[in-house]
């Protein structure tokens, strides 16, 4: 061992462990798994739980089941920090104890208020990666193996204040990083179409889907459509992510709402720029928190604060662009 | 930002537009760039719609080859895979970038230090930090794999410093030799930074900044002035070209029309 991370492994990998549970926990029959949001977010989430989402804040993201996992008020959560909106107003609520970051910020819009608040508090303790490096982590437990090697990271601060370690490479004599696999406890992932027993199509960029979804040991899907397993069948080669991986499907059109989700609607610029406003200060994001989560019961409640005609010019704009 | 206005000969043009026109004619037609959000955005469009029509765009989790007819406002958002070659996952990307197939790499950051190491993760102590940015995302990929790296930064003392609070991303690192030694690939690292008062380079020798161009207006002292470290200063200074009416016509016309950024 050349070098080692100073940071905290807030999850430890055990791969036997995860093997084991792979065998016992997780139904190879297919079986209908669509449930409510509600019902999903209360079977599989837990305090203390380690979370991941995929894709990114305002593409593709679990949106509906951000919201509804900070409406039950799951606290003392570890998170796997690759966000923009997503993981954005899960900071605002105060109840994430523990963050392996690579990016939370606005993107064109800036910093993240709500993450500089919880982390200079001390409310939220962070440990460093790239995100080459924290997918990579998803892909070592995707690989079944406690650590993948790469050459990122390597001769920074990243990598000191990351929990990853630097070795003499048995091949080469050069240095190379070493990061520990990574498993969730709970992973969402919003898709374009799933069927009842959790097979996934994604359109686009698959971002990390391939690789978040085979490191969950619980994975919520929400997907926009709901369709036959005939029409899976029918284009076995789109599926990302087969059915034995998914312990829950959720139906939720506009899922990723304000967010995109390539040719089924467009961002929502006007409703992006609302939360940015609102996380500049405590008080404005709570009222935000309210008005658009504890102040609704579903995701459908969510949806009526809008003005549908707005929604169907976001989809219909979508559709041309095909 | 007025101030530069006022010197500033027709036509007319504010200080993004000028670093936006300047990386823009950094990016190499037939090549590879990882883009990031914001300028690099703005100037890989540009450049496709000037001189560098077939500037190959990589977008960190998975656009390859996008034509940016239209800007993107995120680096995963469908215009960063329109009518592209590929449309993958970050994996894939940053496998590649790994395997040596992407030049050039935009990158941007708080702090720059005089070997171009980068930070974007804190200002102050790490814990608890002063100031939490938002962190490395994918630019610690990019500085480490890409085989030439351009930072484009605001020009002043608290952005070009000594040392950086936090080396997020990494430059030479300490000197000569320093990168290799740390384990990453030979040959790679920090080739221009493109900044409001001038465009810099790196001494083949000591790896330290070099200036090799300031901007319209901007004299040689006033890049000194505002730089926190000793610059290498070579006998001969050129001057950046100002944006051309055709470059700001492009960009306000067909590349940023909301006006998002400029």
């Amino acid at each position: 061992m050349i070098e080692s991370g100073i940071g905290e492994l807030f999850q430890p990998p055990d791969l036997d462990a995860f093997r084991e549970w792979n065998r016992t926990q997780k139904s190879k029959a297919l079986v209908d798994k669509r449930m409510t949001e509600q019902e999903a977010i209360s079977r599989f989430l837990y305090d203390g739980a380690y979370i991941g989402t995929e894709l990114y804040g305002t593409v593709r993201a679990p949106m509906s089941l951000m919201r509804e996992l900070i409406r039950q008020g799951h606290k003392d959560l570890r998170v796997a920090g690759q966000g923009v909106m997503e993981l954005d107003i899960l900071l605002a609520t105060g109840r994430v104890r523990a963050l392996d970051i690579t990016y939370i910020g606005m993107e064109v819009y800036g910093t993240s208020q709500a993450l500089r608040r919880a982390v200079e508090s001390g409310q939220t303790k962070t440990v460093e990666w790239s995100n080459g490096g924290i997918t990579w982590r998803f892909k070592a437990t995707s690989m079944g193996v406690p650590f993948i090697p790469v050459r990122a990271m390597l001769g920074t601060d990243t990598l000191k204040y990351s929990s990853a370690k630097v070795v003499k490479c048995p091949f080469t004599g050069q240095k190379i990083a070493l990061l520990p696999a990574l498993i969730l406890d709970v992973g969402l992932i919003h898709v374009h179409r799933a069927d009842k027993y959790g097979n996934c199509q994604i359109d686009g960029i698959s971002g990390f889907a391939h690789e978040l979804s085979r490191a969950s040991k619980r994975l919520i899907i929400s997907a926009e459509e709901i369709v036959p397993n005939e029409e899976i069948r029918k284009n076995p080669d789109r599926t990302i992510i087969p059915y034995y991986l998914v312990d829950a499907v959720v139906h939720a059109p506009l899922g990723s709402h304000p967010g995109e989700m390539v040719y089924y609607y467009e961002r929502d610029e006007e409703r992006i720029k609302e939360w940015v406003e609102a996380a500049k200060t405590e008080e404005s994001a709570q009222k935000y928190l309210e008005k658009y989560i504890y102040g609704v019961k579903n995701h459908e409640e969510y949806l009526a604060l809008h003005d549908q005609a707005r929604l169907d010019e976001l989809t219909n704009l979508a559709k041309t662009l095909r | 930002m007025r101030e530069e206005n006022k010197r500033m000969s027709e036509p007319k043009y504010n200080p993004s537009e000028l670093l936006i026109c300047i990386a823009s004619r950094l990016m190499q037609d037939g090549n590879t760039a990882f883009i990031g959000t914001g300028i690099p955005m703005l100037a890989a469009s540009l450049a496709q719609k000037m001189h560098a029509p077939n500037l190959v765009t990589v977008f960190e989790f998975g656009g390859t080859g996008a034509i940016l007819e239209e800007l993107p406002l995120a680096v995963g958002e469908r215009r960063t895979f329109h009518r592209a070659v590929a449309a993958s996952g970050i994996c894939d990307i940053m496998e590649t970038a790994t395997r040596g197939f992407i030049e050039y790499g935009f990158l941007g950051g708080a702090q720059i230090d005089p070997y171009g190491n980068l930070n974007s993760t804190v200002i102050g102590d790490y814990w608890p930090p002063r100031v939490r940015l938002p962190g490395s995302g994918g630019a610690n990929d990019v500085g480490s794999f890409c085989w030439r790296t351009i930072a484009i930064m605001r020009h002043d003392k608290r952005r070009f410093v000594e040392k950086v609070d936090f080396l997020t991303t990494p430059g030479y690192l300490g000197g000569p030799g320093a990168r290799e030694a740390a384990g990453l690939p030979p040959g790679s690292g920090p080739y221009r930074v493109v900044s409001n008062l001038a465009l810099l380079g790196f001494d083949d020798e000591s790896k330290r900044m070099k200036l090799l161009a300031t901007n319209p207006g901007i004299t040689v002292e006033e890049v000194i002035e505002n730089t926190g470290f000793e610059l290498v200063i070579p006998d001969e200074v050129s001057q950046n070209p100002a944006p051309s009416a055709e470059e700001l016509r492009i960009l306000r016309e067909e590349v940023d029309k909301e006006r998002l950024y400029i």
